[in-house]
């Protein structure tokens, strides 16, 4: 991508501060830097328990230029539809109340909160950046955790057996205005999915896929490789979906065989060459279903 | 303005002078009338407040805890199993210094089930930073429902109201509704002292390492002392425009007793009634209704226990492994009364799960404490057949 597409898309303007505390190569604060770069200064950010949670910084620190609160893990879709219900009974009904949460409090802990939010439609952007597992407590798994895959919980001896919940279709079931996928391998992507969110009113959700090198077993410097692989090889395709039925891809996925893309994570170095067969066809089957739903809206 | 309604509905009105802005809620048994009454509220446009009809207490607090942090005044209410799942979210509001209002209408924790009072429900979330106001009337309802955001904003603590199930929160009752323009008066719109602004942007609630953590319970536990002093102040105020006062403790015909007995929630109405009808037969009977839990009016109740001859704390709940709460906390406020000053205590624990406390059973406790030279264990089950 030329850096002309990239000065005209995204914003200068920087919300988050140097000196935040995430590991190196984390994609976490890349994808944050993005989402507040679209958004702008009018934005209120709700952070439950997550990398995230650390990365803001300790009191009386914060890595964030706009009003940030701290909460409880299964709270983020909850305490941001407080906000917005706060704001709106004031009159401000201009500025972004932001859930940003980890795939354990989307997934799993926060599911509940999130999916009573979408059902009402509150006026929230519900931001998942999805690590695969808690990384935050030290690489445990969680049902975004893909099938094959080492964490504390799950050992070589015994890794993942389940795949990884299919969050876009329990949310496109919502029929919420909007929900995407995005990467930080696609900036340009992302920021325009964020900004078009922004325009949109009622429950937003969009699914960033964020490499964790301490999880993932991976190189500090492969982070961003890493995340256009998964899109590439159709891992995690880059998509809209519109009022719960209208799917849309919104980049090329060429496809391919994903063994690269695996093997580069040490937290897969256990799988056998038929394992990753394995995974190979979930990700075809996977990309089936999202092609069908793509021209049939289903 | 005099209505005949339920204590819930009395809890509703106040809510609806108080001029909420946000409301939260789920329903249970037998708190459901009053955000039922809010929603008509709402619904015909008589209190211009957002409602999220959250799937779950723990939302409900979670959106309070939101909406008060965006600087609004805020409102809940619930009862047992709603109040202990939304407890990790009451240190959260405590914690955070956040002005939460809630109405906790007592009902005794399952298994079994169980819809009728009792007060384990909110005296389990006693260490959660709340200030907690034990009602006796619906007026009582009404006026501390009031006077609960009044506190609540002054000290940047969470209250919570609490009266009991069906006793009060199915009883009707005449209630004076304080009229809208002298509520304005004594409680003008909220202006927090802090809050999410995007002008001046501040994080809430971050993680805290060792070096500073104790500092900011200090606080809180400073903020929970002065609201010893507030609570007194809104009461004041309050008085002067109703005429109406209930003190954090209230001694009844307490003068020369040699007997007291220590109640609270609807308990003590019944007890009025008992001290009258002994008192007439020239019996030296009186009564401490304790209505604030929270922060404990330590001070209060040694003045008017310490130098009495007997006190029987009668105590709707029971902490297991131990006895009656509300004993539990008077025996160690009087450790530090004279030992000659120092009553026998009798602590009773009955009413459990909505079992009615009679002006019989009432009368057998009196007998039993006078008749015993010392209690023979510090719970004494009332009532109990095996």
């Amino acid at each position: 991508m030329s850096q002309t597409i990239i000065k005209q898309h995204i914003p200068r303007e920087e919300l988050l501060a140097s000196g935040h505390l995430a590991c190196p190569g984390c994609a976490a604060p890349i994808a944050m830097n993005l989402v507040l770069k679209a958004l702008g200064p009018e934005t209120m950010v709700v952070l439950p328990a997550c990398c995230w949670s650390i990365i803001a910084g300790p009191w009386p620190q914060s890595s964030l230029r706009v009003p940030l609160f701290h909460t409880a893990f299964e709270t983020g879709a909850a305490v941001a539809s407080g906000i917005k219900a706060g704001l709106a009974s004031r009159g401000d009904t201009k500025t972004t109340v932001i859930s940003w949460a980890g795939d354990g409090g989307t997934f799993d802990i926060g599911l509940q909160a999130l999916s009573g939010a979408a059902e009402r439609n509150e006026d929230i952007i519900y931001f998942c950046y999805d690590n695969e597992a808690y990384m935050n407590t030290g690489i445990q798994r969680s049902s975004a955790t893909p099938w094959g895959a080492w964490t504390t919980t799950t050992p070589t001896r015994d890794p993942e057996h389940h795949p990884k919940k299919d969050i876009m279709a329990i949310m496109a079931a919502h029929r919420i205005p909007y929900a995407a996928t995005a990467s930080v391998a696609y900036p340009v992507d992302l920021v325009e999915k964020v900004k078009k969110a922004r325009t949109i009113r009622g429950t937003r959700f969009i699914h960033i896929l964020a490499p964790c090198p301490p999880g993932w077993k991976t190189q500090n410097d492969e982070t961003i490789e890493l995340a256009r692989m998964a899109v590439e090889r159709r891992v995690f395709p880059l998509m809209e979906v519109e009022n719960g039925g209208t799917w849309r891809f919104t980049v090329d996925h060429p496809g391919g065989s994903i063994e690269e893309y695996i093997r580069k994570q040490a937290r897969f170095k256990h799988l056998t060459d038929d394992q990753v067969g394995l995974i190979q066809e979930q990700v075809d089957a996977r990309w089936e279903i999202l092609s069908n739903r793509v021209l049939h809206g289903t | 303005m005099k209505k005949v309604m339920i204590g819930n509905h009395a809890v509703s009105w106040g809510v609806l002078r108080s001029r909420v802005e946000v409301i939260s809620a789920y329903p249970i048994t037998p708190q459901t009338q009053i955000v039922e009454a809010l929603s008509d509220m709402v619904a015909d446009g008589s209190l211009p407040a957002q409602y999220i009809k959250v799937e779950s207490e723990h939302s409900a607090m979670a959106a309070c805890i939101g909406a008060s942090i965006a600087g609004t005044r805020t409102f809940t209410a619930t009862s047992a199993q709603g109040l202990a799942l939304m407890h990790e979210m009451l240190h959260w509001a405590a914690g955070g210094r956040l002005p939460v209002v809630m109405a906790d209408v007592n009902r005794a924790m399952a298994p079994g089930w169980t819809i009728w009072t009792d007060q384990n429900d909110s005296l389990s979330q006693r260490d959660t930073g709340w200030i907690q106001l034990y009602c006796e009337t619906n007026q009582e309802v009404f006026d501390t429902t009031v006077q609960a955001f009044k506190l609540a904003e002054a000290v940047n603590l969470p209250v919570m109201l609490v009266l009991d199930a069906f006793f009060l929160s199915h009883t009707s009752e005449p209630v004076d509704v304080t009229e809208q323009e002298d509520v304005d008066r004594f409680l003008p719109r909220r202006e927090a002292t802090f809050k999410m602004d995007t002008s001046d942007p501040h994080a809430f609630g971050a993680l805290v390492r060792p070096d500073a953590y104790t500092e900011m319970r200090w606080h809180q536990q400073e903020a929970m002392r002065e609201a010893r002093d507030v609570f007194r102040e809104v009461e004041d105020e309050w008085e002067a425009i109703t005429g109406r006062r209930y003190g954090a403790v209230e001694a009844y015909r307490a003068d020369d007793a040699d007997l007291l007995l220590v109640t609270s929630g609807t308990i003590t109405s019944t007890a009025r009634h008992v001290v009258d009808q002994r008192r007439a037969a020239g019996e030296k009977l009186g009564l401490v209704k304790v209505k604030m839990f929270r922060p404990f009016p330590t001070d209060e109740l040694r003045g008017l226990l310490g130098g009495v001859n007997r006190v029987a704390v009668l105590d709707r709940n029971v902490s297991p492994g131990r006895g009656g709460i509300f004993a539990e906390e008077i025996r160690a406020a009087l450790y530090d009364v004279p030992p000659d000053d120092r009553p026998i205590l009798f602590g009773y624990v009955l009413g459990l799960g909505g079992r009615d406390v009679t002006p019989a059973v009432i009368n057998d406790i009196i007998d039993n404490t006078r008749s015993k030279a010392s209690p023979e264990r510090e719970d004494l089950w009332v009532g109990v057949e095996l």
